[in-house]
């Protein structure tokens, strides 16, 4: 496919002799939006921990296969440079609690050991807080501990933190499910925003959410992935039976 | 890339800064990593390694007098150094009832504060201030308490013993295991309170629907729901007062003879050693110490592992 | 109901409240055993604290007077040597079994370091005498502080276990997530967000330690004099306490009156500060 960023070859995962994910071949585009969905337990997250190797954390996971990011194999690469360069935003918020705001939107480069000067450090926290829209709420608490923010903004928070580093692909698992209708909202209005500049992977449980920001959509069940096509053809016309149940709520 | 828009020289500069020494693979890090991991394994390993090197050592050093007294040494009723016979009966008993006795004298008391603080007032300032008031008891050094009991203690169980009319300086058995039941109490308190106050509530209810009394529910329901957890609790406290040395060394009256009475003087297997291994002279002799010693540390292990067993159990129950 | 069954009930009843009045009693005992004592302590103790108790040495039998100034030098050496070496040790085993929660290593060690706890003092001290003493020739103070700090570790690693176990796996996944070290992202994220508890645990060990004497008789041993050679015997406060508090002499007595105030004092507020700002450092997720 033309402008992709992230291509995947027969990828399996396993924990231990459990196999979560079947032969999975997909190609992800770059600065778009793409969407994973699929019932509880079909190896959406899973597979999105494959992309930045935070599956093999886990002692007992293993991976077989290709992930190539820009036709490099992700296996191949160093694991800590590859998640500088693959970003990720966690279901539940996680700004860490010793740090302040702005040495949250930095924490990337601090725990790189990569040394800013203080112009610099405020640069990319500007910026980094302005592309979340988060930047007129915090710029005059800069130095107030991370946590002192609400669950939304410390989401957004996470995502600056992200942003910061400038990655080249942004994983996101779920992020507004842990949120509020007004919070969620917000995010995904930045979401939205952010494509044009990043290539951002989500996983989502809510259908709508999907159709609202992204392009293209993936449909994942039982640790297949059973459709992958634009976003509107998948939910006005889906290809598969699985597909179409699931949209219209027969299960997940 | 440099644009006239807000922040696109920020973004130049900060693209700059992040694509130069970031796609560098950093040898230096990677290998300072594998050396963090490593020394944080190897740590592990070398407190294992203490452990084991402990009981090697223990070993070795008492080998001379594990050839020399054989097996006879744990029923050996004479401790005589200068004839170089060496048995250790005498402390043996001197521990068993120490500790004993200590534990014994404790334990209503323990439980009684436990279930006062666990069960009847589990929560609320007044019980915290009484929580922490017994636990202060743990701050104590084993010296403080050996020299506290030596001007209080010590002259009230001599006016005692003198009633019973026995001959004594009060010094003995008896005192020492009176100060040290009082410094079991605040380990056993906290165990047995925790385990107390984690009985699940639907136990409880279930007694008080049918009708019993509080004590009842505490006698027939809490008490024996426990019970792995409460012995867990006296098990270690036991351990502990094996290896208790200072007090006891201060208040048992250091006599090698076999005692006949808990008002005798004699020697546990721990004050045995702080009384005497400095002035040991002759490799038998400082041998058969370490030998004690060797037996207080396997039959010590002994009880913290087969305490931590159940408390393991207990927890897995919860 | 009829009079038996109402009988039986007053019966209970009044059982119940007998109990009751039992568990008090027993409680009022315990709590009131430990005022007693420390009461004691302080009041024989307080009489002896002057100014000259911290700064003159003991003087021989016979000359009132004296102080314990080499004892409080030699307790300081003493527990900071041993610091230095058990606290960055017990921080990495405690690492160690937070990291690996759940597999058979981390019992293995688990289980090594609660045997360690419970290793009576004394035996400590006689394998110490065999490692340290015998092969220096001497007894010294380092021999005394390896002694101590090994009965440092286990309240160290345990506390150390216990506060990384409850940081949220999240938090480190986000610092992994951003390409940092397992070595940047413990030192950088995992150790500042649990330092509260950390710290509690060092106090802890330092508390536990302070006191010991067992250990010291065959190693540390005993100094008249002030010194500040780590090669040679330092006094210590406890054991000044034992040495000077068994003998027949009312001024060694009265010494070991102020060494007790002292040291029951130190670790009364080495407990109060754990208590104290375990809760103000505690770190919100």
């Amino acid at each position: 496919m033309e402008g992709t960023i992230l291509r995947t070859e027969n990828l399996c995962a396993f924990f231990g002799t459990n196999q979560i994910l079947k032969n999975i071949n997909i190609d992800i585009p770059e600065k778009k939006v793409t969407a994973f969905m699929g019932p509880s337990g079909c190896g959406k997250t899973t597979f999105l921990r494959c992309i930045n190797r935070m599956h093999e954390l886990n002692p007992d996971a293993r991976a077989e296969g290709k992930i190539r990011l820009h036709y490099e194999d992700v296996y191949q690469m160093d694991a800590m440079t590859l998640r500088r360069r693959v970003g990720m935003v966690f279901q539940r918020p996680n700004p860490f609690p010793t740090m302040s705001i702005e040495e949250n939107v930095v924490a990337g480069f601090t725990l790189n050991g990569l040394k800013l000067k203080s112009k610099e450090k405020n640069e990319i926290v500007e910026d980094a807080l302005k592309k979340v829209a988060l930047w007129d709420e915090v710029k005059d608490k800069l130095g107030k501990r991370a946590t002192s923010l609400s669950g939304g903004q410390q989401q957004r928070l996470c995502l600056a933190r992200t942003v910061a580093m400038k990655p080249e692909v942004i994983l996101l698992d779920e992020p507004t499910s842990a949120l509020d209708p007004l919070s969620t909202a917000k995010i995904e209005d930045l979401l939205y925003e952010l494509k044009g500049n990043y290539t951002l992977v989500i996983v989502t449980h809510n259908m709508q959410q999907a159709a609202r920001i992204s392009d293209m959509t993936a449909f994942f069940y039982l640790g297949e992935l059973l459709e992958y096509d634009d976003t509107k053809k998948v939910f006005t016309n889906p290809k598969n039976e699985k597909t179409q149940n699931y949209i219209t709520g027969r299960f997940g | 890339m440099v644009k006239g828009e807000p922040g696109g020289r920020s973004l130049f500069i900060s693209k700059c800064i992040v694509s130069l020494p970031e796609f560098e693979m950093s040898n230096s890090k990677v290998i300072k990593n594998k050396i963090f991991l490593k020394s944080i394994n190897g740590s592990a390993i070398f407190v294992m390694l203490l452990l084991v090197g402990f009981f090697l050592t223990l070993l070795y050093a008492a080998w001379p007098a594990l050839r020399a007294n054989g097996f006879s040494f744990l029923w050996g009723k004479t401790w005589d150094p200068v004839r170089d016979n060496y048995g250790m009966l005498p402390f043996l008993i001197g521990t068993l009832i120490t500790s004993f006795l200590a534990l014994f004298i404790s334990a209503p008391f323990a439980i009684g504060a436990a279930l006062f603080l666990g069960e009847y007032y589990p929560h609320g300032t007044v019980s915290n201030i009484l929580r922490n008031i017994i636990e202060l008891l743990a701050a104590i050094p084993s010296v403080v308490y050996g020299f506290w009991g030596l001007f209080v203690i010590v002259p009230y169980v001599q006016t005692f013993e003198h009633k019973l009319n026995i001959p004594s300086s009060g010094l003995g058995i008896f005192s020492a295991s009176l100060v040290l039941s009082i410094m079991l109490i605040p380990y056993s308190v906290s165990l047995i309170r925790q385990v107390i106050s984690m009985t699940p509530i639907q136990l409880k209810e279930a007694a008080y629907a049918l009708g019993c009394t509080r004590t009842e529910v505490i006698m027939k329901v809490i008490l024996p729901s426990n019970l792995s957890g409460i012995s867990a609790g006296f098990l270690l406290s036991l351990g502990r007062a094996l290896g208790e040395t200072m007090a006891v060394t201060i208040l048992i009256g250091n006599s090698p003879k076999l005692p006949n009475s808990i008002f005798s003087a004699s020697n546990t297997m721990a004050s045995l050693i702080a009384n005497e291994f400095n002035e040991a002279v002759g490799s038998t002799y400082t041998a058969s110490l370490v030998e004690i010693g060797l037996l207080l540390f396997i039959v010590t292990t002994i009880i913290n592992l087969l305490g931590r067993m159940i408390i393991k159990k207990v927890s897995v129950k919860l | 109901m009829t009079t038996v069954e109402i009988a039986g009930i007053k019966r209970r009843r009044a059982k119940d409240n007998v109990f009751r009045y039992i568990v008090y009693a027993l409680t009022f005992c315990c709590v009131a055993v430990s005022l007693i004592i420390l009461f004691y302590i302080f009041q024989k103790g307080i009489t002896c604290v002057n100014w000259d108790l911290f700064t003159k040495l003991p003087k021989p039998v016979g000359e009132s007077g004296g102080g314990v100034l080499n004892a409080i030098v030699g307790s300081l050496m003493l527990v900071s040597v041993a610091a230095v070496i058990a606290i960055p040790l017990g921080i990495s085993v405690g690492i160690f079994l937070a990291d690996n929660r759940g597999k058979a290593k981390a019992d293995r060690v688990s289980i090594a370091v609660d045997v360690l706890q419970g290793v009576p003092s004394i035996v400590v001290g006689m394998v110490i005498y065999v490692w340290v003493v015998k092969p220096l020739g001497i007894f010294s103070a380092l021999s005394g502080s390896v002694a101590l700090a090994i009965m440092m570790l286990p309240p160290i690693i345990k506390n150390t276990e216990e506060t990384l176990v409850l940081i949220p796996n999240t938090l480190k996944e986000a610092s992994l997530a951003l390409g940092a070290s397992d070595f940047r992202t413990t030192m950088r994220i995992l150790l500042p967000t649990g330092i509260g508890g950390i710290f509690s645990g060092a106090m802890l060990g330092i508390a536990r330690i302070a006191g010991e004497v067992a250990p010291l008789l065959f190693t540390a041993f005993g100094n008249p004099y002030l010194s500040f050679n780590l090669f040679k015997p330092v006094q210590s406060i406890p054991l000044i306490i034992f040495n000077y508090g068994t003998s027949p002499y009312d001024d060694w007595r009265r010494i070991a009156w102020g060494g007790s105030v002292i040291l029951v004092g130190f670790i009364l507020i080495l407990n109060f500060i754990v208590k104290f700002f375990e809760s103000r450092w505690k770190v919100q997720f």
